[in-house]
Formats: C-alpha cells, structure tokens, sequence
C-alpha cells in the first residue's frame, strides 16, 4: 500500500508510531502528482518546496513529541482561501498575480494543526461553475474517466483527494461546489453550516450562501477534519459562537430510532435511474441500521435554482466590483481614460460564465427591478428555510441523492448554462437554508461512474451528519475501488 | 409673485474613535498617504468587516440628543458604485434600517422656538481620497480616510430660508462637538453638509423641484450658495423655465453654483444588504446606558445658565457656545460665587486674549481657580476693577496667580484712610484755585481731584474711598 493512498486516522497512526515520517509521507504524495497530475490537472499550483520545509519541521516537533491532528498530513487548498506570500488566483485572470499578505482563518488553523500544504486546486473561475471548466487556467479532468468533468466548483480538490494527490483537501461550496464534485469523484464532502467555519480569507463569491469545508477519503476523515475547521472567529461577523464539539465522538455511534425523512420532491423524473437505483439502496442500508423513513415535503424546492440565481449573482456583482484594476490583479494595458480601464480591465479579466453572473446579478439589483428578483428571491429563500425547519420537526436527517446525473463529458454542457445550473439542483436548497449537508459514495454506474448521497441535518447538526454518514459508509461497505490512472 | 424656500440639509459628520469603523486602523487626519490602510481598507479578497461598536454608541448620542427613536435591530446596506477612492466597488452604509430615526432639534429663529426634524441618522464609511499629479497625466489614491467613520443626519425639509439652514447647521454642529464625537472641523472634512433646495409659489403645498447642492464646506458657504442657488430658481421660475432636478456644484470662487451630473446621469446605487455583516441588536440597556452617559446639551445648559446664574441669554449663548468653556465659567463662578462678574471677566478679557491667539479655553494659561481669585480679591478691595485689567492681563502672559503679580507689582490698594486724608490735604493745598472754583459750583473740578489723588498714589488708592473722602473735604 503506497502511502498516498491512506486515509487520515490511518496516517496518524504511524505517524504516532513512528511507522512513517512526514517527510516520507510528502516525498509519496508528490511522487504520486508527478505521475497523475498531467492527466488530471488538480492544481493551479504546487507548493513541493514549502511542503518539504514543512514535513521537515513537522519531523522535528513528531521528534519532540509534539504531534498535532494534522501533524504531517498533506492537505491541498482549492485556490479560492488566501495564502500569505503564495499567489492566490481564484481561477481568474484578474487575479493572476495576487500575492494575499495574509492567511485564510482556516489556512491558519490547519497550519496550527500541523498540516502541510500540497498546493493550490483548480476551479471554476470565483467558484462560478458544476465542472471546474471556467477556470483560466484549463480544465480539470474526473480521475474515474478523464474525457468527464470532476463536478465543481471545487473540481482540483475533489480530483487531487480521489486521484491520491493529496490526502485531505479544502473546497467551498456556495450551491453544492463541495458535495456535487465529492458526489463525481467518489469521496465524502462536507459543507456545513452557514457560519460554522470563518470565511475570513476565501475570496467571496455569494457571502450569504459561501461555506468552507472538507473533501476526504472517508467519514472520520471528515470528522479530524471538521474538528479543525470549525469555531467562531472574530474576524469574521457571520461566524457564530456556537459550542464546537468533538466530532469524531460521532463516528461510528448507531443510529437506531433516527427517523429519516425522504423528500418527495427530490425523488422525481428526471434523476439517472442508477443514480436513482443507488440513492435508493442507500436509503435501504439506513433502514437496516435502525434508521426509520418519513414521507417528508420541502415544498418550495421547485423554486430553490431560481432564487439561487438571482441571490447569487447579485452579491457576486457586488463582491467583484472590487476587481477594477485599481489596486492589484490585471489591469488592462490599452486605457485613455478611467471608464476605459474598468471596461477593458473587467472584459478582458474575466472569463464568460462570471460575466454572466455579473450582469444578471446588477440587472436583478438594478432600480425599478429590485423588488420583482432580489426583494422576492429573499422571500421566497425565507420560504425554503422555513421547508427545512418544519421537515426537521418530523426528521433527524433528510436523505437525497446529491447529483442527479453521474459526471458528464467535458463540453457537454458549457454551451447551455440553465442545463450547467440544473447539476446543483439537489445541493443548492441547503446553502439557502444555511443548513449542513454532506456526500458520501453510495456506489458505481455500469460505466464505472462514482454516485453520491446526500445526508442533511438542521443548523449546526455536523455530529448527526457524521454519525450517519459513518454509520451508512461502514454498513454499506461500498467496493473501496480506485480510479486507475 | 411671493415664493417659498424649502430645504432640507444631509450632514455627514466624522466620527472621533480610534480606529475605523470596519478594521483596527488609526482614524488620524493628516498621516502620510496609505499609513493608515490595512487590507481590509484596500479591499483585497477575502477579507471581511468587523463593526466597531464605538461608532454604534457614538451615533446612539447623537440620536439621543436629537430626539431620534433608536431601531432595535438596524443593519448595514451596500451602496454600488464605481470610483477608484471606493476600493471594494461598494460602500457599506445603511439603508432600509438605519440606526435611527424620526428626531428633531429645536432653533431659535427671530427670538422664536422651531422645531427642525430629523428623518433619519445612519452609520457609513467614508472613502478615500484622489491626488491628481498637475504635471501628469496620472492620479493617486489615499486610502488612510477609507472606513472612517461617518453618520450621516438627513434632516426634514422644514428649514424656510437660508438663514435657518445656517442656524440649523450650527446647531447640529455645536451638538455634535458638545458630544465629543465629532471634532466639527468643515475645512479638513470632518463635518460636511449638502443642501437640497426647491421654491414653491407661497402658500402651495406641493415642493417645486428640487436641486442638491454640494462642495460647501463652511456654516458661511452654505448660506451663501443657498442665497445664490434661491435667486437663480426664482429667475428660472420668473422667465417660464423650468427647474431641472440635478446635483449642483458650490464654486467659492465665483459665488455661483454650477450643474454637476442631471437626474438622469445619476447612480443607480444598487443597495442591498451587506451579507458580511449581521444586523446591529439594540436592546433598551443600552440605550439606558448611552443616555447616561450623555452630557448636559447646550440648549439646556444655556436655559439653566440664564436661570442658574441670572445672567442675560447672549452672555449664556456666549458661554455655552463651548463644553469646555462653559464648564471653565462654571469652575470661575463656584470658586468665586460671582457669576456675572465671572461672566464679564471670562467673556471680556479670557476670550479676548484666545480669540487673539487663535487658542481655545482649554489652552488658556489662566486656570478657572486663578480667576476666581482674582475676583475675590477685587470684592474684598484688595485691588480695584482697574489695577485687576491689568493683572489679568500678565496671569494671561505669565500663567501665574494673581496674588503673585500682585506682589511682584507691588499693586496692593491703598485703603488707609489716614495716609489718603493726608495726600487729600497737600492736593487741596497746592492747587488753591481750583479748590475756591470747585467751592464756587464748578463741580466739574470733582474729577480732576479724583485724577490727581490716583496720580499721587499711581492709581492704588481704592477709588471708592477717594470719592467718599473728597466728598467731605472739598464741601
């Protein structure tokens, strides 16, 4: 067994043991990178020199036997959380010279961890995209067949955990930009709740809907990582002083008496049969974990995409304005005037799909239109919020698929957006409510195609998730194939 | 055909805490150009704002004082626009609720009381400055000014001429400084105000259109461009043209104010709410908690001054006019127990001497016990009112107590009644004539006895006794 292909928790162990080295730990990974990476394409980029400092500092506390959670653990951070002194690019040409003089507060707190930083994930461009294909920097291929994409935005670091380029990894998700590329490439993502994690340092897309969170190999991976991530920072006003608990403790724990609710409007026409066949063999191994199925409606999910893109695009309007050319980033070359160097300086930095959003979130803010989308959009996403409180009266976790199609072909839908938009229809209602969700896999299409599931539970219920995604994950003990590469 | 002035006055005031409202920067005016500029202020990605609570409290004065209702739950909004001072391409201000609302001040116009309303007082930031390189064709951004903090008070329409829109400023202004939350300087910014004006026929209800006026940054400008920009409606109106809805620019220099952007040309500010920050909870504790905190305002103190004191209603507006100043005479008057003369010495001599050197009471090198004395002494006859101007005037130059000049100078009043009788004497002796004339009826002689008594003496003979003696010895 290589050394890249590990989870967590099993490297912690002979780490402790003194089995395996740091250093030996980051010299396997990026041995694996310069195997795979070309074919897949996971980072903007690699940090091997930092990475080796750290391993080697990392030897030197496991020496003194100072031995944090990650101590040694390779982590890759999709390239949307700030790095101080490491080019942050948020898979935009606007931004492909920013040097951040500052880290994310999660950047910072894995760091205390001990974890050591492989590089930077590809994306799509400020997280605008289901495919990781609007990054500037090219696309990002699914390790399980690479003429398909990995989901995104996260696609670089949902690939470089399934592909062994890394053993943990950073994404976050807005609409499903975690667990729909966790869903695609056969891995657990986490997004939780709105305000668990700080989002101090990742570069903002929609503020009211951006979350941070974890890609891992399995469950109690996602736990040890949960466990660093989370917690109130005073940097950042949205973060909530909430209890953190140890979310490992969950791992593991039974589910009996749990009632799980089955939302009917996700469980509709439309979905890949197999995806459906898969999601519904899930539902089953719950059952004989002691879970009990509930009928359960979220009646305003018809609207959850339509909101989605009138409240997202609007704060993304909003949160690039600040890309003009003024302070840092691109700036156009050929400007006469001021007019000119914003116009020139935002067509030329940003790529198509972020346009799009731009335009349709200033129209949906605009004077004589802010009512009839923004001022509704927030009504009816209050509607969406309310669905899921009501359901978690009658439920301890709600259980839908988390894609309703296995990973496409790379162009298949780049041409039209709404079909590109209709990828993140089970994944976006969740970022709406501001609730947790988490993908884990449920299984294989006949084409070999990883297909994911998707566990939600009210606000700050991150135990609960964990506690029956391990449980599911254990019981259901999907084939641990590897994408052959 | 008789019109009516109708304005209503926006004041953006900078607010005196530390840091900035969204970051811990220094707020210091005056610093070299980005010292002062995290990357918060230069909107760098990811990066987010913290709210200040000081500027939280430092706007709940100010509703407070001016009779606003305070929202429990207020929050802050975006306001979109593109311009290279504003680095995140927003400003974070508030919009839909504002920290507060329906207040009012009270004028005296024309020895009348009239109420001025507020509309609504919010918290927002301030941007940065643009520097243009007169040689080049280039400019430069300071961001040390980017996230001070600023409220904004928007005022009612009611003000009716610009006289008024001067009082009103005032007014609001001498509130703000009384509240030491704002330093009230108009020429470095801190206290900026724009005015917007209409004219309607007398007696219509309706309000005429209106035009903003801005870039008027003195009490005096303000006045001034509304005069002009009042004139310049009623001949539109008076020669059938219509009055075109736009903002106008004061220019000082000419006395006229001139079309900036129309109605049309104007932002669609896009303002929606901050999804960075959480709305502002203001529980009734608090607001408990500011309102003792706030000091005595200076319409009341002035009430109470007049009544307190007894001393006329210019002289309290005089000496109100300060917190410090106000509390200097307070410290006068216990000391001595003389409130006018307090009044008279502090608003005659004291503010003089500062006025001369352009230095405010709390640089005064006379300190309110010094004073004190010094009244005490001229009430108990040690020195009359006459020797004192002179003393008051070296405690001003030397800084020390009056009883030391006094000595030093050798000042002391002579109230011997002995030692005058006898220079009384040898005055009548040597000038004979006189004495016969005075004794004649020429009483007009009286004083120029009185003269050579105080030149015999150098002036320190206690003039009441002089004149009570010379009663008895020239009749």
């Amino acid at each position: 067994m290589e050394l890249y292909s590990l989870t967590i928790h099993e490297l912690q162990e002979k780490i402790k043991n003194g089995d395996v080295s740091a250093m030996q730990l980051a010299e396997s990974v990026f041995s694996r990178i310069d195997t795979v990476e070309e074919r897949v394409h996971s980072y903007i980029r690699l940090m091997k020199e930092e990475a080796l400092t750290a391993a080697a500092i990392a030897d030197e506390n496991i020496k003194k036997g100072d031995i944090q959670p990650l101590t040694g653990i390779p982590v890759a951070l999709k390239d949307i959380v700030c790095t101080q002194g490491i080019t942050t690019t948020c898979g935009s040409h606007i931004l492909h010279n920013f040097v951040p003089p500052y880290n994310a507060t999660v950047v910072e707190k894995l760091h205390d961890a001990g974890a050591v930083f492989v590089g930077k994930t590809n994306m799509d461009e400020f997280a605008m995209g289901s495919s990781t294909e609007t990054s500037y920097f090219g696309p990002t291929r699914n390790p399980w067949d690479l003429q398909r994409i990995p989901g995104g935005s996260s696609g670089g670091s949902a690939t470089a955990v399934a592909a062994d380029e890394c053993i943990a990894s950073i994404g976050s998700d807005t609409g499903g930009s975690i667990r729909q590329p966790a869903a695609l490439c056969g891995i657990v993502g986490m997004k939780p709740t709105y305000g668990r994690v700080s989002r101090f340092g990742l570069i903002a897309f929609a503020s009211s809907l951006d979350q941070i969170g974890p890609f891992t190999k399995d469950v109690e991976d996602c736990a040890i990582m949960m466990n660093v991530l989370a917690g109130y920072d005073p940097k950042e006003s949205t973060s909530v002083k909430a209890e953190v608990p140890d979310y490992r403790q969950f791992v593991g724990r039974d589910i009996k008496g749990w009632k799980i609710g089955i939302p009917k409007e996700y469980f509709v026409e439309g979905i890949d049969p197999e995806v459906s066949s898969a999601v519904k063999k899930a539902i089953e191994v719950v059952e004989k974990c002691g879970g009990q199925c509930v009928d359960i409606s979220l009646p305003h999910t018809q609207y959850s995409v339509a909101v989605y893109y009138i409240i997202a695009p609007a704060e993304a309007s909003s949160n690039l304005a600040r890309y003009d050319g003024v302070k840092y980033g691109f700036r156009t070359a050929d400007a006469r005037d001021l007019a000119e160097m914003y116009q020139k300086t935002r067509m030329q930095g940003f790529g198509a799909e972020v346009k799009r959003r731009i335009m349709i979130g200033t129209y949906a803010l605009s004077a004589g239109y802010y009512d009839a989308y923004y001022g509704k959009a927030s009504q009816v996403r209050a509607l969406i919020r309310q669905d899921f409180d009501e359901a978690f009266k009658q439920c301890d976790i709600i259980i839908t698929p988390t894609t309703p199609t296995p990973a496409f072909k790379i162009g298949e839908k780049t041409d039209d957006p709404l079909q590109m938009y209709l990828s993140d229809i089970f994944t976006i209602s969740t970022n709406l409510a501001g609730i947790p969700g988490i993908s884990v896999p449920c299984g294989f299409t006949a084409a070999g195609l990883p297909i994911g599931v998707q566990f939600l539970a009210g606000h700050f219920e991150e135990g609960k998730l964990l506690q029956i995604a391990s449980v599911y994950e254990k019981s259901a003990a999907i084939e641990k194939r590897r994408p052959t590469l | 055909m008789e019109f009516e002035t109708v304005i209503g006055l926006e004041v953006h005031a900078q607010m005196l805490t530390d840091t900035k409202i969204f970051c811990n920067c220094s707020t210091k005016f005056g610093s070299a150009p980005n010292s002062h500029a995290c990357p918060v202020c230069l909107g760098l990605p990811g990066v987010l704002p913290v709210l200040n609570k000081k500027v939280v409290e430092f706007g709940m004065k100010m509703a407070l004082a001016t009779n606003c209702t305070i929202n429990p739950s207020n929050s802050f909004a975006r306001k979109n626009y593109f311009y290279p001072d504003l680095p995140k391409g927003y400003q974070i201000s508030q919009f839909a609720h504002p920290l507060a609302e329906h207040g009012y001040i009270s004028l005296e116009i024309n020895g009348e009381q009239k109420k001025i309303g507020i509309t609504r007082i919010h918290m927002e930031e301030d941007a940065g400055k643009l520097m243009h390189d007169e040689n080049n064709p280039s400019s430069y951004v300071d961001l040390n000014r980017t996230g001070v903090p600023l409220i904004e008070i928007v005022g009612e329409p009611d003000i009716r001429s610009p006289e008024e829109a001067a009082e009103y400023l005032k007014r609001l202004h001498e509130i703000l400084v009384y509240l030491e939350i704002c330093d009230g300087n108009m020429e470095e910014g801190s206290f900026r105000c724009d005015a917007n004006v209409s004219i309607r026929p007398m007696g219509q209800k309706e309000f005429g259109t209106r035009t903003e006026l801005k870039n008027m940054n003195s009490f005096r400008n303000v006045q001034r461009a509304l005069e002009y920009e009042v004139k310049r409606q009623q001949y539109l109106v008076e020669n059938g043209q219509k009055i075109v809805q736009e903002t106008r620019l004061w220019d000082d220099a000419q006395g006229v104010t001139n079309s900036m952007r129309s109605k049309e040309e104007a932002h669609d500010y896009r303002y929606f709410p901050d999804p960075d920050l959480v709305p502002v909870m203001v529980d009734e504790a608090w607001i408990v908690k500011i309102r003792k905190e706030l000091p005595e305002l200076p319409l009341v103190k002035r009430e109470r001054f007049v009544k307190e004191y007894q001393i006329p209603v210019y002289d309290a507006g005089v000496l109100t006019a300060e917190r410090a100043l106000a509390e200097y005479y307070e410290e006068v008057v216990r000391l001595c127990g003389k409130p006018k003369q307090a009044s008279n010495w502090v608003m005659g001599d004291v503010l003089r001497f500062l006025n001369e050197e352009k230095r405010n009471i709390r640089q005064c090198p006379i300190t309110a016990k010094a004073l004190a004395d010094m009244i005490k002494l001229i009430e108990e006859g040690a020195i009359s009112g006459k020797m004192a101007k002179d003393v008051i005037e070296e405690m001003y130059k030397s800084g020390k107590p009056p009883q030391d000049i006094i000595k030093e100078k050798g000042l002391v009043q002579i109230t011997d009644e002995g030692e005058l009788i006898k220079t009384i004497t040898a005055i009548i002796e040597t000038n004979p004539n006189q004495f016969k004339d005075f004794r004649g009826g020429k009483e007009k002689l009286f004083g120029f006895f009185v003269g050579q008594v105080m030149k015999a003496t150098q002036g320190k003979a206690n003039p009441q006794l002089v004149n009570d003696l010379l009663k008895k010895m020239l009749a």
